[in-house]
């Protein structure tokens, strides 16, 4: 375990001497993806031409596969494989782990004749070409036992139960002082089912070599991907070699891998050729991790000065009978506003539809949404600013268990984006700005998301022409991975960009935890740093013990990394020179990052404050986003342009959230409604107008070497909120049940008499 | 059956199954794997190339119903030694994350901005007697049929900009 004092000391990175640090470069893939270059899983160019896998979905939500009828599919043209749970190669037992250090158990396909949720693939077909393994999929007859199926959560709330080893966090007399209180607000919000619509769908192409399979597929996990595999096929990781180089977009639900991966291993072992498997866009959404559906109860008891005395969030979620997952919707409360007295806890409902999972933001994105509208529900009924409320609870320390921040700038981002944006130009009396026919109005929310470190490790290497290439495997899901691992190592080793080489997505290479939770950054950069650190080191020694470089017999403390170049004072020689003659077949060294024990002394987030304008039809119900702007404090930032996009990008999803995106369960069948992007809206570009995102200088020393910070997450924390309140003063609407479509919006109208 | 499509400049003859869309013909049996599949549905964008100049969705057109016509796909656009201005735009605008809807952004954008030059209306344009002012309404409503879940909506917007210049 390392310590933050460690990181106190300035760097390479810190002192940012060439100015590479920051700097909005362009992406260091950016050319493979803007000519279409860049390979995802299934466009990777197998040795030899591959067959085509389809996936057959189950059509009840739970019960068992009492007979199957392959006959026909067999007697299609082109077809090679035709698998059921009948007859699937043996694959270890679902949950079993052979390696007690593989991160994944075992997850096998075609597992059985269970069914346990509409969309599970129950057959799988093989055939020369997509076409004809699409069309023998179809000719597949399943017959089906039908059980009963728990698939309404609206209506099994009451059902819910405490999760698993949790309890609810109590401090103070929370019902003593919310009783007393002069100011209450008790409001419960639902959040829907959403999906990530991720472009790309899983994919994966395989291929054998003796005992080894490739896999190129599309996972933010290398290793999780790695270990699942082997462990599902009972072969040891090393004769896996998992491959992501490029992923067409995660946000947490391609954190593990899906049937594609297995049975296209399986498929290619049994054929003895490659073979490729996608998902469907329709198997994505009926067949992969959504987020849950939230709950939340929010009961706020303030002075009449705004002060908040008492304070619950009490969530209520979902996740699949037999993959226990909690949606922590309430957790972020935990470390936001003061108040003595709290209560904050979950409680789950088990249900028979696909397994929840992580989402962009796990727990804030849908959490956020609640109390961001409650904290406007109370300004509004004490008479005071949305943002003065804020002020007013700020809390010194965290709140919850009275730690320090590392650095905490929300305050700042409040007010630098109430300035930037015009939060003056809002009138705080709902329903007052028309324009033509559309009332107008403003609303802001705050955003907070935790910031991590995991260990991580990597490897660099300097060439005799001076390349020096970071490896590592990590991934880049469109994230800026690449770019500012990129600048991290040309930082650190004084050389240029085009002198640097990054190769990520490969399990053989040094192992990242990959990306997810917002702590891809920090975790991988971190390790990347303290690679090319080593490096430095190992150059040194080279030259000072090199009686033919002019740094020869130095001291070492004072050898300096700049412009190609290795110095002492003005002795100096180029990198390249140095290694071609005194290590001409390279220099590789390796380096990792572990969490720091004394950072947990710390309450460590990220912040931010959006601010939104909206429009409302006064005819039709319709919410148009006219403006929007967030100011985020997340530690150093790396990359001015990549970093943006990430908090703009989250800030979109936020505008979804709040006004299109929501999936619904058919109480019949247990499939999702909305399984194509014709049915679950996503943001296009006519909904996204005028929309900006800046950052706050700030380094938070207790974080890492570098005092950086996670982006990913950040942007989509709270905006919703801020385009819910801002509908409220528009027209007076108070709607607690996203997404805000026409139809909820209108009947309000309606009832208001607008 | 045999067709015969002009792609990016080069007639390619195929033997093909007339199930085969023009998106799995390019990626599958044209080797051209920039063009990506979404949706398969006409619902994403990610598969737009140009047919006789003009943007569609590759996945919702049959191959064979292409016979003779000139097809350019995002590499007919330009590679990485010859970057068309709107993929220099895209680059430099951070016009993308992941890079799964790129293509179809940057073919999307091309056709559009022929279509406007050429003055076809859009659901955004406000006098349909008059030349198109290329407003960033217009843009934007025009672009709306290529979804990009990283949202990169803003930085697309101005990489279009760039190429496009300021309306008069
Ligand atoms: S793949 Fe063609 S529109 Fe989505
Ligand atoms: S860049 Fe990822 S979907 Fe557009």
């Amino acid at each position: 375990m390392s310590s933050v004092k460690d990181w106190a000391a300035p760097n390479p990175v810190t002192e940012n001497r060439s100015g590479i640090i920051g700097k909005g470069v362009d992406r260091y893939e950016g050319k493979l993806k803007v000519t279409g270059t860049a390979a995802y899983a299934y466009e990777v160019e197998p040795p030899s031409p591959p067959a085509y896998g389809y996936l057959l979905p189950a059509t009840i939500a739970r019960g068992r596969i009492t007979a199957i009828d392959t006959a026909a599919a067999e007697a299609s043209p082109g077809v090679q494989i035709v698998w059921t749970h009948l007859n699937v190669p043996k694959q270890a037992r679902r949950g079993e782990r052979a390696n007690p250090r593989s991160q994944r158990a075992s997850n096998p396909a075609l597992a059985g004749d269970r069914v346990e949720f509409f969309g599970q693939p129950v057959a799988f077909v093989a055939a020369d070409t997509w076409e004809n393994a699409r069309a023998a999929t179809h000719l597949i007859q399943v017959d089906y036992a039908v059980e009963p199926a728990v698939l309404d959560f609206r209506a099994s709330l009451a059902s819910a139960e405490m999760p698993h080893g949790e309890e609810d966090v109590r401090i103070g007399d929370f019902d003593g002082a919310y009783a007393k209180a002069p100011v209450q607000i008790d409001e419960t919000y639902f959040s829907p089912i959403q999906n990530h619509v991720q472009m790309e769908p899983c994919a994966t192409t395989a291929w054998w070599d003796g005992d080894k399979v490739t896999v190129h597929t599309s996972i933010q996990m290398v290793k999780g991907g790695q270990h699942a595999l082997a462990e599902t096929l009972a072969i040891p990781s090393d004769r896996v070699h998992l491959l992501t180089r490029y992923i067409g977009g995660g946000f947490g639900g391609k954190g593990q891998s899906y049937d594609d991966l297995t049975l296209a291993a399986l498929g290619a072992q049994a054929l003895g050729r490659p073979v490729k498997v996608a998902y469907t866009r329709q198997q994505m959404f009926q067949a992969t991790i959504h987020r849950p559906a939230v709950s939340m109860r929010v009961r706020l008891g303030a002075e009449p000065d705004g002060r908040l005395n008492a304070f619950a969030v009490e969530a209520v979620t979902h996740c699949a009978r037999n993959a226990p997952f909690v949606e922590h919707a309430a957790n972020f409360s935990r470390n936001l506003y003061a108040a003595p007295n709290r209560l904050t806890g979950h409680r789950l409902v088990k249900m028979d539809i696909p397994a929840a999972g992580p989402m962009r933001a796990p727990g804030e994105a849908s959490g956020m949404l609640s109390l961001e509208c409650a904290m406007d529900e109370l300004a509004e009924k004490l008479g005071i600013d949305p943002i003065e409320l804020r002020l007013r609870n700020e809390p010194d320390v965290d709140p919850e268990t009275g730690k320090p921040f590392s650095i905490r700038q929300l305050v700042q981002c409040l007010n630098t984006g109430a300035q930037r944006f015009g939060w003056e130009r809002r009138n705080p009396r709902p329903g007052q700005v028309r324009d033509g026919r559309w009332l107008v109005g403003m609303g802001m929310a705050c955003a907070i998301r935790g910031n991590f470190l995991l260990p991580a490790k990597a490897g660099v290497r300097i060439d005799a022409d001076g390349t020096v290439t970071l490896r590592q495997g990590m991934t880049d899901i469109g994230t800026g991975t690449y770019t500012i691992l990129a600048q991290i190592t040309a930082e650190t080793m004084g050389v240029t960009m085009e002198q640097v080489k990054i190769e990520l997505g490969d399990s053989d290479f040094p192992p990242a935890p990959g990306s997810g939770g917002q702590f891809g950054a920090a975790t991988a950069g971190s390790a990347a740093f303290e690679a090319n650190m080593n490096l430095r080191k190992a150059l040194a020694e080279l030259a000072i013990g090199d009686p033919n470089s002019p740094l020869y017999g130095g001291d070492p403390t004072y050898v300096t990394f700049g412009n190609g170049n290795i110095a002492i004072e003005n002795r100096s020689e180029s990198l390249g020179a140095l290694v071609a003659r005194a290590a001409p077949e390279g220099v590789y060294v390796e380096g990792s990052i572990t969490p720091a024990a004394d950072a947990r002394d710390y309450s460590q987030h990220t912040y931010g404050a959006h601010f939104a304008e909206v429009g409302v039809d006064t005819v039709t119900g319709e919410v148009r986003m006219r403006k929007m702007f967030g100011v985020f404090a997340a530690g150093r930032i790396l990359n001015a342009k990549t970093a943006r996009s990430q908090v703009t990008g989250g800030m979109i999803w936020g505008v979804g959230t709040a006004l299109t995106e929501g999936n619904v369960v058919d109480p019949r069948y247990g499939s999702f409604i909305n399984q194509d992007m014709a049915g679950y809206l996503v943001p296009t570009h006519a909904d996204i107008v005028d929309l900006d995102a800046i950052f706050l200088a700030e380094a938070d020393d207790k974080a890492n070497p570098m005092g950086i910070k996670g982006v990913g997450e950040l942007g989509i924390c709270g905006a919703g909120a801020a385009v819910a309140n801002a509908i409220y003063n528009a027209c007076g609407v108070r709607l607690r049940d996203y997404p805000m479509t026409p139809d909820k919006v209108l009947e309000g109208l309606m009832a208001k008499g607008l | 059956m045999k067709t015969t499509i002009t792609v990016n400049g080069q007639a390619r003859a195929l033997d093909l199954d007339p199930r085969t869309s023009l998106l799995d013909a390019l990626r599958e049996h044209l080797n051209l794997k920039g063009s990506k599949k979404g949706c398969d549905h006409g619902q994403c964008g990610a598969c737009t190339v140009l047919v006789n100049g003009e943007r569609i969705n590759a996945c919702l057109s049959l191959a064979v119903m292409h016979d003779g016509h000139e097809v350019t796909t995002i590499e007919g656009i330009g590679g990485e030694a010859n970057l068309h201005p709107m993929q220099q735009a895209f680059l430099e605008q951070d016009a993308f994350q992941c890079g799964y809807c790129t293509p179809g952004q940057i073919c999307s954008a091309v056709g559009m901005l022929k279509e406007a030059a050429d003055n076809w209306p859009s659901q955004a344009t406000e006098d349909l007697g008059a030349a198109i002012a290329l407003t960033d309404a217009e843009i934007r409503e025009r672009m709306s049929g290529n979804i990009c879940r990283c949202s990169a909506y803003p930085q697309i917007i101005a990489a279009i900009r760039d190429v496009a210049g300021e309306v008069a």
